[in-house]
């Protein structure tokens, strides 16, 4: 398969030598998400989840929103590293550079509009009445 | 990867001549509640963020999608959408504990412990049967709380 010699490595093939980061990463944002998302189901199963007003209130309070953007964070790490692997089991040739392309703006512009949104529900100034932001 | 040409080495043998284990399917369930939760579970944590930031319309609009419609003549389209978001979230919630129950395995795995097959077999049993046990005391839960 190429493994270790020059035309090998220059063909992509054999240890891409990232593969205990990979292993590590993973085990560190699953230790993340047993606490993150540990908070947020607790949360959620608590909450009047009826009641937006409820739920603004509980999503703006500065530590609440400070869970929910590390969560954001480790969550969408976590789930990077997993559709990688998956991707990497099923989707072989050309598509598996598309797949990979897709995954990361997945993952990249999910993380990014779940911060942003944390960040205007957290930092909206208080207006009275209906409309609110 | 790399192969231009048709294989023509033999293949291993594949899922369907082993017999089916607990930790086979404790295996296959972990990448399915994962992927599930990565990519329904995600999207939906995202649409609803978007929904409370959106304001009380939008919040109410993603609820009657997803959850009840509160309006006298509910559409076709929400008659739908109501058991579907239901069928997702209860779906999400077995993922999420199988998944949880699941990576703790794998951190007792990672220590080298738990190979043995009575202890395998044995944890990726009580993996599975604790994931359903977690997910219907979660509705039950929800449920009273409803009633």
């Amino acid at each position: 398969m190429g493994n270790g010699t020059h035309l090998g490595k220059v063909r992509g093939l054999g240890s891409s030598g990232h593969g205990s980061q990979h292993w590590l990463q993973q085990r560190l944002t699953a230790l993340g998400n047993i606490l993150l998302v540990g908070f947020f189901v607790v949360s959620l199963i608590r909450l009047p989840l009826g009641d937006h007003a409820a739920v603004l209130r509980w999503a703006a309070d500065p530590m609440v929103a400070l869970a929910l953007i590390l969560m954001v964070v480790s969550v969408f790490w976590h789930l990077r590293l997993g559709l990688t692997v998956l991707i990497e089991d099923y989707v072989h040739g050309p598509m598996l550079l598309l797949a990979t392309v897709l995954l990361n703006f997945y993952a990249i512009g999910g993380a990014a509009y779940g911060i942003f949104t944390i960040a205007r529900i957290a930092l909206a100034p208080v207006v009275a009445g209906p409309g609110g932001m | 990867m790399a192969g231009n040409k048709p294989n023509t080495r033999p293949r291993a043998p594949h899922l369907q001549v082993y017999k089916w284990g607990p930790a086979m399917a404790v295996s296959i369930l972990h990448r399915a509640s994962g992927d599930g939760l990565a990519i329904v579970g995600a999207c939906l944590f995202l649409w609803w963020l978007g929904a409370i930031a959106a304001g009380p319309d939008a919040y109410a609009a993603f609820v009657a999608c997803i959850w009840h419609d509160p309006s006298p003549e509910i559409s076709l389209f929400h008659q739908i959408t109501n058991i579907l978001g239901k069928v997702v979230l209860v779906g999400l919630t077995w993922a999420f504990f199988q998944h949880l129950f699941s990576g703790l395995r794998h951190f007792v795995l990672d220590a080298g412990a738990g190979y043995e097959l009575k202890s395998n077999k044995l944890w990726s049993t009580l993996v599975i049967a604790g994931g359903v046990f977690a997910t219907a005391a979660t509705w039950l839960y929800i449920l009273a709380g409803a009633l």
